[in-house]
C-alpha cells in the first residue's frame, strides 16, 4: 500500500507507478477499484479555518470527524451533512474529507444547503500523470476560469487524487424541531413534503419512512435555527399539512439528531443482506418507480428525490427506469451491471475524453466510472 | 487590449457563409449588413468594441444546431450572446466571427411547483424568471444587479452571483440541468428536475465556461418559495476596519443574513448628492438583511444590532417597514449610477478572504493616491467579493490605460492575499492577460484540456478567459 506523507510524494508515486492504482481515502466507502491501492490518509490536517470568513482548508487525508470536531468548536458545520458508510457496508476504517469530496456524499440537508460539490471552493490534485495542479481557492465567490472543483467532486478519484480540499461552511443550527406525520402511503409522503419544501419555512430535511420502528410509516420533515423561529415555522408547517393526518412535533433535540442520522446513513439497511441502490429522479416521479421496481425495503430523503432501495442480489433496478429521468448507483453488492448509470453515448465518450486527458495511462481507478 | 488578427481566409467567404446560414434561418434572423452588425460590436465592457462578421438570432435549439454545424464546417469562431451585458467583454466579437445571440428564445418550457423547478429556454432574462413564477409565490434565487436585462445563457456561461448569495449560492447551485449544442451540432441533455449528476460533473464545469464549451439552448432552473418578508438593518462606522470586524462577528454568531453590503465613505458621499437617501455621515456603511416571519425579522435584527452595538456604530437604523427598507436599500441601489455622475467608472469584481478586508482597503486607498484616480467600494461583504469602482475620464488621453493598470494592480493585490481576479463578473477578455498571476502554466492547462475535450478546434467565444500566449498554439491549429 503506498501512503504518501505530502503532496510531492503523493506526485512521484503516481508518476512512478507502472500500473492501475487502487484509489482511497481511507476506504469506508467501498469505491475503491482493483490495483496498488494508494491510500491519502498520510496527508492530514486542517492548515486553515477562519470562522469569521466561513472558510476551512484541509489536506485531503483528514478525518472527517476531525474536521466536525474543529467546526463544532467553533459552532459551524459542514452544509451537506455527509454520510457514514460504514455501518451499511459493514467496512472498517476512519472516513476522510477527500474521500467525501471524491464520493460527492451528500446527506438530508442536500435539498437545502446543496451538495458537497456546492460547498467545495477549492481543491489541490495530482492527475494521472503525476502533476500538480490547482483550482479554485479559499473564497466563497470565485468564477476565475473553468471550475474543476465542481469536476473534481464526485469524480471518485478517475480525474486525479485529492491532496486538498477547501469549504465554505455555515454557522450550525442552535436548534431543531422535526414534524412528524404517521401512516401516509408513499403518493401522499411525497405530496406533504412537496407542500413543505414549497413553504416558505425553510425546510433543511424531508424524509419518508415506509416501515418506522414501530412498524407505520413515518414521514419527516426538519427545521433548524434559532429556537423560536423553528417553533414559529414548526408550528406553520403543522397548520399546512393538517389535512394529510396526524401531526406531531418533535422539540427535543437529542431525539431530531438521533432521527436524521438514522435517515442520513440509510439504517434501515444495516445489517441486511440484499443489494442497496440510490436512487436520484424528480421527487413526483419516486413512488411509481418504487412500485416497479418491488424492493424489499425501501426509503425516501430529499423530499422523495432520493430513494434508497433494498433489492434481492444481483438484481438491477435501472430496468424499471426506462422513460424516467434519473440516475441509480449501486451502493452495495456486486451484480453484472455496472455501479454507476451508463451515459448516453456522447455523454458518455465526453467522460471518456477528460479521463484520457487527465489520466491518460489509465491508472487512476480505471474501469470504476466507464 | 490585444485581439487576434482576424483571418483572412474566414473574412473572404463572408457571402458563402451568409448564404449558407439564409438557408437554415430566415432573413430576418441574420444580420450582415456592416451597419447592423455594429450593434453587436460590444457588450457592457464599452471600452471594446469590433463588429462581428455577422450575427444570427436563431429561434429554437435546432436552429442553434443548425448554425453551429455551419460553422464547424466552414471553421468560423462563434461569440455565444445571450444581452450583450458582460462587464468583462464575455461577448465581445472578433471580426471574423459569428455573433450567436439566444435573444429570441426567451420561453418557460415548463413549471412544475411540486417538484420545485421550472425549465426556461436561455434568452429569457433573469428577473422574468422570477417573473413567470412569483405570482404563485416562487423566485428563482441569482439575482446579478443587471438582472432587469441580463439572461440566463449569459448568467449559465459566467455563474452570476447577485447580492443574496450568501444565502442562496450563485448559479451554478441554482442550475440543476441544460440542453446544450456542442459546436460540431450535436444536442446534449445534462442533468435535469432531478439532484446531482451521474457520471462526472459536466453540469458543473459547464457553468461559468463563458461559453466556449457549447452553447446552452434550455435550462431547468431549482426556483424557491418566496421569504415571508425581509428588512435591512442600515449601521454607520467610523472606520472601515470597525466594519469589517463588524462583519466577522454577526457570521460567527451564528447569523447568516441574505445580504451584507458594504459601502466606503466616497461612495456614501456620491449616493447621498445623487439620491439623497439619508445615509449619515462615516466612513463606512453596512446594509444587513435578513428573512422570515415579521417576529423572525425581529430577533434576527435584534441580535445584529446587539453585535453591531459593540462596535460603537455612529448610526444603527433597523427598519420597521417596506417604507424604510427601501430607503434603506435606495441608495445601494444608486451607487452605480451616482459613481456614473461623476466620470466614467471601470468596476473591478475581485474576491478576498473577508479576514483581509481592511489590509486590502487600505491598499486600494494608496493604489489611488499612487495613480491620482479616485476609487469607491461598494461590495457583498459577508463573502468578499469586492466590487471597487476606479472613477477616469474616458476623453482625457491616457486616462483609459492608467485606469487598467491600476485596476491590474487591485485584482493581483486580491490574488496576493488569498483571494481571486473575479468573483462573479468572469474573465472574459478584461481579466484573461491576469490569469497567470493566479494560476500556473500547469493549472491553466488542466483547464484548457477540457475545452479540447468539447471544442477541439477552438471555435467557440475565442480570445477569452485564457492569456493568448497560452491559447494561441491551439487556436492556430
Amino acid at each position: 500500500m503506498l501512503i504518501p506523507t505530502d503532496e510531492k510524494e503523493l506526485a512521484d508515486a503516481i508518476s512512478s507507478a507502472k500500473g492501475p492504482l487502487s484509489i482511497r481515502g481511507g476506504n469506508t466507502r467501498g469505491f475503491a477499484a482493483d490495483g496498488t491501492p494508494l491510500a491519502t490518509t498520510g496527508l492530514s490536517g486542517i492548515s486553515l479555518y477562519e470562522p469569521g470568513a466561513l472558510t476551512l482548508v484541509a489536506a485531503a487525508g483528514t478525518p472527517i470527524d476531525d474536521i466536525q470536531d474543529a467546526l463544532a468548536a467553533e459552532g459551524q458545520r459542514l452544509p451537506f451533512e455527509p454520510i457514514d458508510h460504514r455501518p451499511i457496508l459493514n467496512s472498517q476504517g476512519t472516513p476522510t474529507i477527500g474521500g467525501v469530496v471524491a464520493a460527492n456524499v451528500s446527506g438530508p440537508r442536500r435539498i437545502q444547503a446543496g451538495a458537497c460539490r456546492d460547498s467545495l471552493i477549492g481543491v489541490r490534485f495530482v492527475d494521472g500523470q503525476g502533476t500538480t495542479i490547482k483550482n479554485g481557492g479559499r473564497v466563497m465567490k470565485n468564477v476565475t476560469g473553468y471550475d474543476l472543483v465542481k469536476l473534481m467532486a464526485g469524480s471518485y478519484g478517475t480525474l486525479g487524487v485529492i491532496s486538498e480540499v477547501a469549504f465554505k461552511v455555515l454557522p450550525a443550527a442552535s436548534s431543531a424541531a422535526c414534524v412528524l406525520i404517521e401512516g401516509l402511503t408513499d403518493a401522499n409522503a411525497i405530496k406533504a413534503m412537496s407542500r413543505a419544501l414549497g413553504s416558505p419555512f425553510d425546510v433543511s430535511g424531508a424524509a419518508h419512512v415506509p416501515v418506522g420502528l414501530d412498524g407505520t410509516p413515518v414521514t419527516m420533515i426538519r427545521l433548524e435555527g434559532f429556537e423560536k423561529s423553528v417553533r414559529y415555522r414548526a408550528n406553520e408547517l403543522k397548520n399546512i399539512l393538517d389535512e394529510f393526518g396526524d401531526i406531531n412535533i418533535e422539540l427535543d433535540p437529542a431525539n431530531v439528531a438521533k432521527g436524521w442520522a438514522w435517515v442520513r446513513d440509510a439504517t434501515p439497511f444495516v445489517g441486511t443482506n440484499g443489494d442497496i441502490w440510490r436512487v436520484s429522479v424528480k421527487p413526483s416521479d419516486a413512488p411509481d418507480l418504487v412500485a416497479k421496481i418491488a424492493p424489499k425495503s425501501h426509503l425516501y430523503d430529499w423530499g422523495g428525490g432520493l430513494i434508497w432501495v433494498e433489492v434481492a442480489s444481483g438484481t438491477d433496478v435501472r430496468a424499471a427506469m426506462r422513460n424516467i429521468q434519473g440516475h441509480a448507483t449501486r451502493i452495495r453488492g456486486d451484480g453484472h451491471a455496472p455501479k454507476f448509470h451508463p451515459e448516453a453515448p456522447l455523454l458518455a465518450k465526453i467522460n471518456r475524453e477528460l479521463r484520457q486527458k487527465f489520466d491518460p495511462r489509465g491508472i487512476l481507478n480505471p474501469s470504476l466510472m466507464g | 487590449m490585444e485581439m487576434p488578427i482576424p483571418n483572412a481566409d474566414i473574412l473572404a467567404k463572408k457571402s458563402r457563409l451568409v448564404e449558407r446560414l439564409l438557408q437554415v434561418l430566415p432573413n430576418e434572423a441574420v444580420i450582415h449588413s456592416e451597419n447592423e452588425t455594429k450593434v453587436y460590436e460590444c457588450d457592457g465592457l464599452t471600452a471594446y468594441r469590433c463588429p462581428p462578421l455577422c450575427a444570427v438570432l436563431p429561434a429554437c435549439t435546432e436552429e442553434v444546431a443548425a448554425v453551429l454545424k455551419i460553422c464547424h464546417e466552414m471553421n468560423v469562431p462563434v461569440v455565444p450572446r445571450g444581452s450583450g451585458t458582460s462587464l468583462a467583454g464575455g461577448a465581445l466579437p472578433t471580426a471574423d466571427s459569428v455573433i450567436l445571440g439566444v435573444a429570441r428564445m426567451s420561453e418557460v418550457l415548463e413549471t412544475d411547483y411540486e417538484n420545485r423547478f421550472v425549465r426556461v429556454q436561455t434568452g429569457r432574462t433573469n428577473l422574468s424568471v422570477t417573473g413567470a413564477v412569483e405570482e404563485d409565490g416562487f423566485f428563482y434565487a441569482p439575482d446579478p444587479s443587471s438582472q432587469l436585462a441580463c439572461a440566463i445563457a449569459g448568467n449559465i456561461a459566467m455563474n452570476s452571483g447577485g447580492a443574496h448569495c450568501l444565502k442562496y449560492g450563485v448559479t451554478t447551485n441554482n442550475l440543476m440541468g441544460v440542453r446544450m449544442v456542442m459546436m460540431d451540432g450535436s444536442v446534449v441533455d445534462i442533468g435535469g428536475a432531478h439532484l446531482d449528476a451521474s457520471g462526472l460533473d459536466l453540469l458543473g464545469i459547464i457553468c461559468g465556461s463563458e461559453g466556449q464549451l457549447g452553447v446552452v439552448t434550455e435550462a431547468t432552473l431549482r426556483i424557491l418559495h418566496k421569504p415571508e418578508g425581509a428588512r435591512p438593518v442600515l449601521m454607520g462606522f467610523d472606520s472601515n476596519e470597525v466594519a469589517g470586524a463588524c462583519v466577522s462577528d454577526i457570521i460567527k454568531a451564528g447569523v447568516l443574513p441574505v445580504a451584507i453590503e458594504f459601502m466606503d465613505r466616497p461612495v456614501i458621499e456620491a449616493t447621498e448628492a445623487f439620491a439623497g437617501a439619508g445615509y449619515p455621515d462615516c466612513e463606512a456603511l453596512l446594509i444587513v438583511e435578513v428573512e422570515g416571519s415579521d417576529q423572525e425579522i425581529d430577533d434576527q435584527l435584534d441580535l445584529i444590532c446587539s453585535i453591531a452595538e459593540r462596535h460603537n456604530p455612529v448610526e444603527l437604523r433597523q427598519s420597521k417597514s417596506a417604507d424604510e427598507s427601501a430607503r434603506i436599500w435606495l441608495g445601494r441601489k444608486s451607487a452605480f449610477g451616482a459613481m456614473g455622475q461623476i466620470n466614467d467608472y471601470m468596476c473591478l469584481d475581485g474576491t478576498i478572504p473577508v479576514s483581509e478586508l481592511p489590509h486590502v482597503l487600505r491598499r486600494i486607498g494608496e493604489l489611488s493616491d499612487q495613480y491620482g484616480l479616485k476609487v469607491g467600494n461598494v461590495f457583498h461583504a459577508g463573502d468578499g467579493n469586492m466590487h471597487p469602482l476606479i472613477l477616469f475620464d474616458a476623453n482625457k488621453e491616457g486616462d483609459l490605460e492608467l485606469c487598467e493598470a491600476m485596476g491590474a494592480d487591485i485584482l493581483r493585490l486580491c490574488v496576493e492575499v488569498g483571494g481571486c481576479l473575479t468573483g462573479e463578473h468572469g474573465v472574459g477578455v478584461e481579466k484573461r492577460d491576469l490569469m497567470f498571476d493566479q494560476f500556473t502554466a500547469t493549472d491553466l492547462e488542466a483547464q484548457m484540456v477540457v475545452k479540447d475535450v468539447f471544442d477541439p478546434n477552438w471555435l467557440l467565444n475565442p480570445a477569452k478567459v485564457f492569456p493568448l500566449s497560452a491559447s494561441e498554439e491551439r487556436m492556430a491549429s
